[in-house]
């Protein structure tokens, strides 16, 4: 039981990305190191991130991201390659910084009690089941999550 | 703030070459195994840190008892509060 004057964050992940899905994973991951409570509503593309296949190949854009890790014209960012290329450089650049993969984020992240909500509408939307997600997920929609972040003390659209 | 040489330390935390979260994280890990008392010196390279730690000590409730900056390592010496 957590205490009454415990500080809470309440969270919407919309990316789908590599580096996309490490902000809500860095910034939950430290507020329950702060003492606090933390929840992440995974939405649309941010549902990759709970799924256990597509959570290991996450891709950085090649295209129409001018801050990727691979500097290229548009052009050539829509050549075949240039996808895997930016995300190969950004895998390096985190494993270099000793980050930890999105899997391994994931685990951590969960066995410091954040809690995951698993949009019920991009579920529907985009085919996805209860058994291709990570277990321990919520399954839930805006209501639910809304509830859990009107009592939140942080709340952040990333 | 005491003298860093009257501190005595519970457990070290050598941190150099992590990032944020990580430095955070895992000193909350220890922290959380010590008793209220107890210090944690927490070594770091991560220039985050040198406000990261104050934060984490603040929201924590712990105390944060000296700092000490050499190059880019920088060392902080936490004292857990009591529990909460």
């Amino acid at each position: 039981m957590t205490a009454p004057n415990t500080k809470r964050l309440a969270l919407v992940a919309s990316k789908g990305t590599l580096d996309g899905a490490y902000p809500p994973l860095i910034l939950a991951s430290t507020a329950v190191s702060l003492g606090w409570e933390a929840g992440i509503f995974f939405t649309f593309y941010g549902l990759d991130v709970l799924h256990q296949d597509r959570f290991r190949k996450l891709k950085v854009a090649s295209l129409a991201n001018p801050s990727g890790p691979v500097q290229l014209p548009n052009i050539l960012g829509a050549v075949p390659g240039a996808t895997a290329a930016a995300t190969k450089v950004m895998r390096k650049w985190m494993k270099d910084a000793r980050m930890p993969e999105i899997p391994e984020f994931i685990d951590m992240t969960r066995d410091l009690g954040v809690k995951f909500f698993a949009c019920s509408t991009t579920m529907g939307v985009m085919g996805v089941s209860e058994s291709d997600l990570i277990e321990g997920c919520d399954i839930a929609g805006a209501a639910a999550f809304l509830d859990y972040a009107a009592t939140a003390d942080v709340q952040l659209f990333v | 703030m005491p003298e860093i040489t009257d501190i005595e330390t519970t457990e070290v935390l050598d941190c150099t070459g992590l990032l944020c979260p990580l430095p955070v994280y895992k000193a909350a890990v220890v922290l959380s195994r010590l008793s209220a008392g107890d210090v944690l010196e927490l070594v770091c390279t991560d220039p985050g840190s040198l406000e990261d730690v104050p934060a984490l000590a603040r929201q924590r409730g712990d105390s944060l008892l000296a700092t000490d900056s050499a190059g880019d390592v920088q060392r902080f010496w936490l004292a857990k509060g009591e529990e909460r």
